[in-house]
């Protein structure tokens, strides 16, 4: 009789301890929805390659506060019903303590309400200004807006005294949203749109709608898209003889643009994050050690980098150091945490965020940039 | 404007020529089997990605495009064997499922052997644009329009003085008498789809100079190729071919006089204006309906 | 008795919930099921029946969660009185395009369906005023029913099952009665149907009427439960799965068509974990059902299960346990 309480002792003692080592040792799981496939796959495959490579760093080095990193992900395809599926999977099944996802503001937009509702932190990696402005509770974002670029492009026409515009955008939420803010910023730069066309963002040629731009008489060309259209609209410029100025977008900042455009690349100008011209910064930019670091080590494995997967790396970045800050994994506590992120040295720039402003980054973050001989270089 | 008419023109046939050899691709098809390919356009993306890989791999760019052309026909002779050849008789939905079904799983091989990524092809033959008279054309654009006219000539010469491929033809009016007469339909099957792959990979090789490729590159296409095979009257090679170059031209209109972002909806809707009015497309035969 | 399956599977559609309360699988897939089974069932209905062929189906789709969309947020109308609409418009439309679209046959039919699938997501993409654009419309309402505001995926759950069951009764009702009688003679022969004196046109018709309302219908539901729409939940992609599910399932079957729905949105929900190699596998078996089970899995697996039953007959006597 007596030995058989004090057996009953030993095991729930046991079993107390061991639940609650189990408690301690129990991850901390990050959800992330991406574009892996399907036409935006070149912005979401990085992104989750270095979201996979830097969990598996941290856990190597003990995790956050004792608590190894378990990362959850599917793939939406750029579907954003698929997107908001995954998400309730994501909260509902799997249980995760915050988000870090949303490729397309398509998507990210799509799964706001269900995010604001449940209340669960999330960091965005998509690049429309309406996924901050007005501010959402528990949404953050870590690339730069298409305002940003919009501003930064102006700036640099501006300088060269031209003032002459055409426009050319693609059919998707990255290209009209960044053609709203053009149309929107254009007077206050005192630029005046000549020609505004568009294509689909799978189209093989454009030749008919630059032709158009063509007898316009505009001074300069703007084309604001993602993956293999503008480099198709960069040949087809050069097809038709133009000779204007072009001005890309940070949605085509990656090695893959020049590759694809070639010869007809050269001489293009574009607003994008430092990241992709590491090397080029003075040693005293002090963004400089972070963008190498994280260049070496993805290209070591996944092949040049691109500002995408430079987003995703931010928002791990953030999320994690909220955690640290939280000192727990308590939804409210992380996002406050998040919302206090102050000075962080990421790839696009030096986040500080507070309670009206989601993003925290300002347009210094952006380089313009100029395709010389193959290659990147600042203009600035 | 004429001379913006003469650039929109030369965009229309280029574009044309192409969506023509996958529309020659559908025709073919449908007429040795009644099936429709779906798989049609992905012909047209392996052709083109094997020949950048092979290219990659230090192949020079003729032996690269040879070697593509034979793999792709490879696999179309597969495809026919293995999933066409076994459901032979299924209705026409159940064909179309198999033939996406094909697609999607193509379009998955191709994702696992070259992932994710646009890859191009250097142009044949330089990429100095050409003076025709206000408008420009690409070196690789007359190569396009060259080797097509080429490719449907031939396939032409083929089907109307060679034996074999009067045989072919043969099949399409009626499968049960051309077996009666002694042509050996299943081998007429496999010369329909060895013929078709190596037409859409040819296209494809041809292309992607212009337009780069990827794994996904072939949906469209196989749509727009898909289109010109009706409106030409699924099942007629040369109505097919009239109608890629017709669609090509249509939409370079549309894009440059109408609306760009319309010009999908432009070309989907005179598709859907000559099947109101000619429900046979544009150079069908009418065939009566058997009771 | 006739509509003993029936029971059966509005029991199970309500027991589930109860079975697994608060459960991802059951709730949130189930009531994507669900939609895609209001879906299938009206599209069975024109494909099974009716033998006619669309490829762009989900226009109307598209269609019924526009309007929706479009009335709630930018005139501030009710939610039912938006649905009505949605309904109305989309059976007009469907109305008008029939007899052109349908005197087409085969694959000619399936390029016209096809065209009017890629038009009206063109459409979508590209009045932006309207539609929001690729970006979509966001901030839709929650569906108010007479004064109770659904909200919550337990509460749509509800809802969208009962949406459902509603459409399946009244498919089986509509096979049953003369017009889905005048519907299998259009698919037997139309020619023979016309000597009968069956108004064959009339028929078809009809039918794709009905299913362009089912499909506006689930639009509609769509749109509010996800407060969100965008044109690629309504584009070729969408169309082609909505045939596959109906194929899948086995062609004129109701309930072949319901198995489909459910069989396709559990595979999309299952093949997530493969990653690159989803594409693959999917291709892969779509090919292969269609290749061994042309009839579908409904029609497929029953027949196999009665093989298996007439062989463990056959043996007898199985020993008692």
């Amino acid at each position: 009789m007596k030995a058989s309480w004090w057996k009953t002792f030993l095991v729930s003692t046991l079993l107390w301890a061991g639940v609650n080592l189990a408690q301690a040792a129990d991850p901390i799981k990050i959800g992330s929805f991406l574009t892996v496939t399907g036409p935006a796959s070149f912005l979401g495959d990085p992104e989750l390659k270095t979201l996979q490579m830097y969990v598996e760093e941290i856990n190597a080095k003990g995790g956050v506060k004792g608590r190894k990193i378990e990362l959850i992900h599917y793939d939406t395809g750029g579907d954003a019903k698929d997107a908001v599926s995954f998400v309730k999977r994501l909260i509902k099944s799997d249980k995760v303590d915050l988000l870090i996802g949303g490729t397309t503001t398509g998507d990210t937009m799509a799964v706001v309400p269900d995010v604001e509702k449940e209340g669960i932190p999330f960091i965005s990696l998509a690049g429309a200004v309406e996924i901050i402005e007005p501010v959402k509770k528990w949404a953050f974002k870590t690339p730069h807006t298409d305002r940003m670029a919009a501003a930064k492009i102006f700036t640099d026409l501006r300088k060269r005294g031209l003032s002459k515009i055409a426009l050319i955008t693609g059919d998707g939420g990255f290209d009209k949203s960044g053609r709203t803010q053009i149309l929107k910023l254009a007077p206050e730069y005192g630029m005046t749109l000549v020609a505004d066309e568009s294509y689909g963002n799978k189209d093989t040629d454009m030749t008919a709608q630059l032709a158009k731009i063509r007898a316009a008489g505009a001074e300069a060309i703007i084309n604001f898209g993602l993956g293999q259209a503008p480099a198709i609209v960069t040949k087809n410029i050069k097809q038709l003889g133009i000779t204007l100025p072009v001005y890309q977008s940070h949605g085509v900042a990656s090695k893959t643009f020049i590759d694809l455009a070639g010869d007809a690349a050269e001489g293009i100008r574009l607003p994008a994050a430092a990241l992709v011209v590491a090397e080029q910064l003075p040693d005293t930019d002090p963004q400089k050690p972070v963008l190498l670091a994280y260049k070496t080590k993805y290209e070591a494995k996944h092949g040049p980098v691109s500002t995408f997967g430079g987003h995703a790396y931010d928002g791990l970045l953030i999320a994690v150091a909220a955690l640290e800050r939280a000192g727990s994994a308590d939804k409210t506590k992380v996002r406050d945490a998040i919302e206090q992120t102050k000075g962080l040295i990421g790839t696009a720039g030096v986040f500080n965020m507070t309670p009206e402003d989601h993003m925290g980054l300002n347009v210094d973050a952006f380089k313009l940039l100029e395709v010389h001989n193959g290659a990147w270089r600042i203009v600035e | 404007m004429p001379e913006l008419l003469l650039q929109f023109l030369v965009t229309g046939i280029t574009v044309g020529s192409l969506y023509a050899l996958v529309g020659l691709g559908f025709a073919l098809i449908y007429n040795a089997s009644d099936v429709v390919n779906f798989a049609q356009g992905e012909f047209v993306m392996l052709g083109a990605m094997t020949a950048i890989a092979l290219l990659n791999a230090g192949m020079p760019l003729l032996l690269a495009a040879i070697i593509a052309t034979s793999l792709t026909v490879l696999v179309g002779l597969l495809l026919e064997r293995f999933a066409i050849e076994p459901a032979a008789g299924a209705s026409v939905v159940t064909t179309i499922i198999i033939t996406i079904g094909a697609a999607i799983f193509l379009r998955g091989v191709a994702l696992l052997l070259w992932g994710k990524d646009f890859h191009a092809l250097p142009p044949f033959s330089g990429e100095a644009p050409i003076r025709l008279g206000g408008a420009t054309v690409l070196p690789q654009s007359l190569w396009v329009l060259g080797v097509t006219v080429a490719l449907v000539l031939l396939v032409r010469v083929f089907l109307n003085r060679t034996l074999l491929g009067k045989a072919l033809l043969a099949c399409s009016f009626n499968r049960t008498a051309a077996q009666a007469v002694g042509i050996n339909v299943k081998a007429m099957l496999r010369l329909a789809y060895g013929l078709s792959a190596g037409l859409g990979a040819l296209a494809g090789i041809l292309i992607a100079p212009i337009t780069f490729s990827s794994y996904e590159a072939g949906v469209m296409l196989g749509l727009k190729g898909f289109s010109a095979a009706i409106v030409g009257g699924i099942g007629n090679p040369m109505g097919a071919v009239a109608g890629g170059l017709l669609l090509g031209v249509l939409e370079a209109l549309g894009a440059g006089l109408v609306s760009s972002g319309y010009k999908d909806a432009i070309a989907f809707l005179f598709v859907l204006m000559v099947l109101f009015f000619e429900p046979t497309g544009l150079f069908g035969h009418k065939a009566a309906e058997r009771v | 008795m006739r509509l003993a399956g029936f029971y059966l599977f509005a029991l199970g559609v309500a027991l589930l919930p109860i079975l697994f309360p608060d459960n991802y699988f059951v709730i949130v897939v189930g009531a994507s099921a669900g939609l895609h089974v209001i879906l299938a069932v009206g599209l069975n209905l024109l494909m099974g029946y009716a033998g006619q062929i669309s490829l762009g189906h989900a226009a109307f789709f598209g269609m019924g969660a526009y309007a929706s969309a479009i009335l709630t947020t930018r005139f501030g109308w009710p939610s039912l009185l938006a649905l009505a609409a949605g309904l109305l418009a989309t059976g007009a439309l469907a109305w008008l395009f029939a007899r052109p679209i349908l005197r087409l046959r085969g694959h000619y039919l399936a390029m016209a369906t096809l065209g009017f699938g890629v038009i009206v997501h063109v459409i979508l993409v590209q009045a932006t005023q309207w539609t929001g654009g690729p970006d979509g419309l966001s901030g839709i309402p929650a569906l108010n029913l007479l004064g109770w505001r659904v909200d919550g995926d337990e509460q749509w759950y509800g809802v969208i099952m009962a949406a459902m069951l509603l459409v399946v009764w009244l498919t089986l009702n509509l096979v049953d009665s003369q017009v889905g009688r005048a519907l299998r003679a259009v698919h037997g022969s139309e020619f023979a149907a016309q000597m009968m004196g069956v108004d064959t046109g009339r028929a078809k018709t009809q039918v794709f009427v009905i299913s362009a309302l089912f499909a506006a219908f689930a639009g509609s539901l769509f749109a509010h439960q996800q407060a969100f729409v965008s044109p690629d939940s309504f584009n070729l992609t969408v169309s082609v799965e909505l045939v596959t599910m109906v194929v899948l399932g086995g062609l004129a079957s109701t309930f072949g068509a319901v198995c489909g729905a459910i069989a396709l949105t559990l595979l999309q929900q299952g093949l997530v974990v493969f990653e690159d190699y989803e594409m693959l596998i999917h291709g892969a078996l779509l090919m292969a059902v269609m290749i061994f089970m042309p009839q579908g899995l409904f029609v497929g697996l029953s027949q196999a299960a009665r093989r298996v039953r007439h062989r463990l007959k056959r043996r007898q006597p199985l020993p008692s346990t």
